[in-house]
């Protein structure tokens, strides 16, 4: 049953019955009430990514992060597995590692040295007499999540019991699949971050990765500031092959330039773009054969599809972009760099070009990112007004059809990948 | 006292060349104030690089994500960005005050000046200031009058380089 929004009840709904379908209610974006059942919700049980393997290359190698507002350490041990740890002494719960990434052999608190190791087990505790018949170390290993990968993306979860991660995945695991492939041979490895933080609410970035409908006109000055082939490639927005399919679980895929979805489905006829010709140079310097090079050049932008993952990451063309939600009305973000992993002659030229690509648009000084949190920022303040009046995601959803595969399938500028979060936060809040 | 104290290799403040070095970069943070993004640009010499990087303790550019890494060709697709009125960003971007001071001339020569420095800057907008604090390291080039010094080389290592800052309608 929808129950009608108005102002007299919109404080009264229940948070789910706030999401109807093609529209959502503002409050969803201003209530902090809804924003502390999501932290618990949604965040404490779904699986929530944490870190790129290569960010964890050798054993030792960790990372700091969260889930949802949970700090948590991302550990690889002596014997090559990861564990996401909760950053907390188990003993007056200090936190271990304030390092954002590093090399260890273990945790030490600060407070009082006890000491952990690299998959949370308690190793040590200075003057241990006052334990004796108190305490069993066995029993005080730090908080371990459950870990789970899937192509090199490590997820974790603090509920023990959801389904496996691939189950959770579904049908994104043929994407991220493709999405790989931008290694042009190689694997991938994070190149390096950008964080920065808008005024809004973490949903109002959860839609944005999948809005293809914002890009002209929102990233005009990037558009006029790239060469005509860029900004030709990004001309989507009457391009009937460019589509959005909603893959299930509030997971969807935007496809802006269908034909890099499947990087490996080259015909040959693409040209590669001048502005990559210095690059090409550089590439047969190092022997690298004429089609090895077209692999790596064709893939430079990364694959032509934004792969929208409930709730916080999404693998967007040639970056990773993390939202952290802070409060009702804070988010972090991170635009994660990445390129091919391998021999520095041919990798090196590369990810400087790679490199250079993303800072032209992600970050707080690139040409994309400071017009979309301007926009983002935007609706936060505009959402204070009418609380009762709906945000609308309803674009498309007269010629939103199935694709072969089943997908409910629109264009990349409908709303499709909005309706399908918004229908898995909606599954997630309800008291049902 | 009987040491005697010897001319070290430190420059000096007052000396005529790092007071020129120090005045242009006064003019660069006015311009930025005042968002005359054109005329900040003149100040940079052809080969001249613009740098926020994220690492702070990293000169390996090339190599590394940073914030910013202009040379001419993307300072002046910036400029062009910052004035043209189609980044929203820019358009309604925070008014900023900065100051530019605690110079340390690290090197001086008749052709080269290489000024370290720190800036704080507010930035306000829609009743809330953020605080952009940093070192700037500044590589000036001197010309054969004041007029006709450039910026060689200009570093701003921000002390939450790697930490998440604010998205920016302005330049540092």
């Amino acid at each position: 049953m929808t129950i009608e929004i108005t102002a007299s009840n919109v404080y009264d709904l229940a948070p789910a019955d706030l999401v109807q379908g093609d529209r959502v209610a503002g409050r969803m974006y201003t209530d902090p009430e809804i924003f502390e059942q999501e932290m618990t919700r949604i965040f404490e049980h779904t699986w929530i990514w944490v870190a790129h393997e290569s960010e964890l290359p050798k054993p030792g190698s960790f990372k700091s992060t969260y889930v949802g507002r949970q700090p948590v350490i991302v550990s690889r041990d002596r014997k090559g597995a990861i564990h996401t740890l909760v950053n907390r002494c188990r003993h007056r719960g200090a936190s271990l590692c304030e390092k954002r990434t590093g090399e260890a052999n273990g945790f030490t608190c600060p407070y009082h040295a006890w000491s952990y190791s690299l998959d949370g087990k308690l190793r040590g505790i200075p003057y241990p007499e006052g334990y004796e018949g108190v305490i069993d170390k066995s029993e005080l290993s730090l908080k371990r999540l459950r870990t789970e990968s899937y192509g090199g993306m490590v997820f974790a979860t603090l509920d023990e019991d959801i389904e496996p991660l691939e189950e959770f995945l579904g049908d994104v695991k043929l994407w991220i699949d493709r999405f790989m492939k931008q290694g042009g041979g190689y694997p991938i490895k994070v190149l390096g971050t950008h964080q920065f933080t808008f005024g809004g609410n973490w949903k109002i970035q959860l839609e944005n990765t999948t809005d293809g409908y914002h890009f002209p006109i929102v990233h005009r000055s990037w558009m006029a500031s790239v060469d005509a082939e860029t900004a030709d490639m990004m001309s989507f927005m009457t391009d009937p092959e460019a589509t959005t399919h909603d893959l299930g679980n509030g997971h969807s895929v935007a496809q802006m330039v269908p034909e890099h979805s499947d990087l490996d489905a080259d015909d040959g006829t693409e040209k590669l773009q001048d502005r990559f010709d210095d690059l090409i140079d550089d590439l047969r310097a190092a022997n690298l054969s004429d089609s090895a090079i077209r692999k790596v050049i064709l893939a430079m932008h990364g694959t032509g599809f934004n792969l929208n993952l409930f709730p916080n990451v999404s693998m967007s063309a040639a970056f990773f972009r993390v939202l952290r939600p802070i409060s009702v009305d804070k988010t972090v973000i991170e635009h994660v760099a990445i390129g091919p992993d391998g021999p520095d002659e041919v990798v090196g030229p590369v990810n400087r070009a790679r490199l250079r690509v993303h800072e032209h648009f992600q970050g707080p000084f690139g040409f994309g990112t400071p017009d979309d949190a301007e926009g983002w920022d935007r609706v936060q303040r505009g959402a204070q007004g009418a609380p009762e009046m709906p945000i609308l995601v309803n674009r498309g959803t007269a010629r939103e059809k199935p694709s072969p595969e089943g997908w409910p399938t629109s264009h990349v500028t409908d709303e499709t990948g909005m309706r399908a979060a918004y229908a898995q936060w909606k599954q997630m809040m309800s008291d049902d | 006292m009987t040491e005697t104290l010897t001319e070290t290799a430190t420059p000096s403040l007052t000396d005529p060349r790092v007071l020129r070095g120090i005045e242009l970069t006064w003019r660069e943070a006015d311009l930025l104030d005042r968002k005359e993004y054109e005329a900040w640009n003149a100040l940079y010499a052809e080969d001249g690089l613009y740098v926020i990087p994220i690492d702070p303790t990293t000169t390996d550019f090339d190599n590394t994500l940073n914030m910013v890494y202009d040379d001419a060709r993307m300072r002046g697709m910036r400029v062009t960005r910052m004035t043209e009125g189609h980044a929203i960003a820019a358009v309604d971007s925070a008014t900023t005050a900065r100051t530019v001071s605690r110079f340390v001339p690290v090197e001086v020569s008749d052709a080269e000046v290489v000024l370290r420095a720190s800036q704080v800057l507010v930035a306000y907008k829609r009743g809330r200031h953020d605080l952009w604090a940093g070192d700037v390291e500044y590589r000036i080039r001197l010309g054969a009058t004041p007029a006709e010094d450039l910026i060689a080389l200009k570093v701003v290592r921000l002390v939450d380089s790697e930490a998440a800052v604010p998205a920016a309608g302005f330049l540092l």
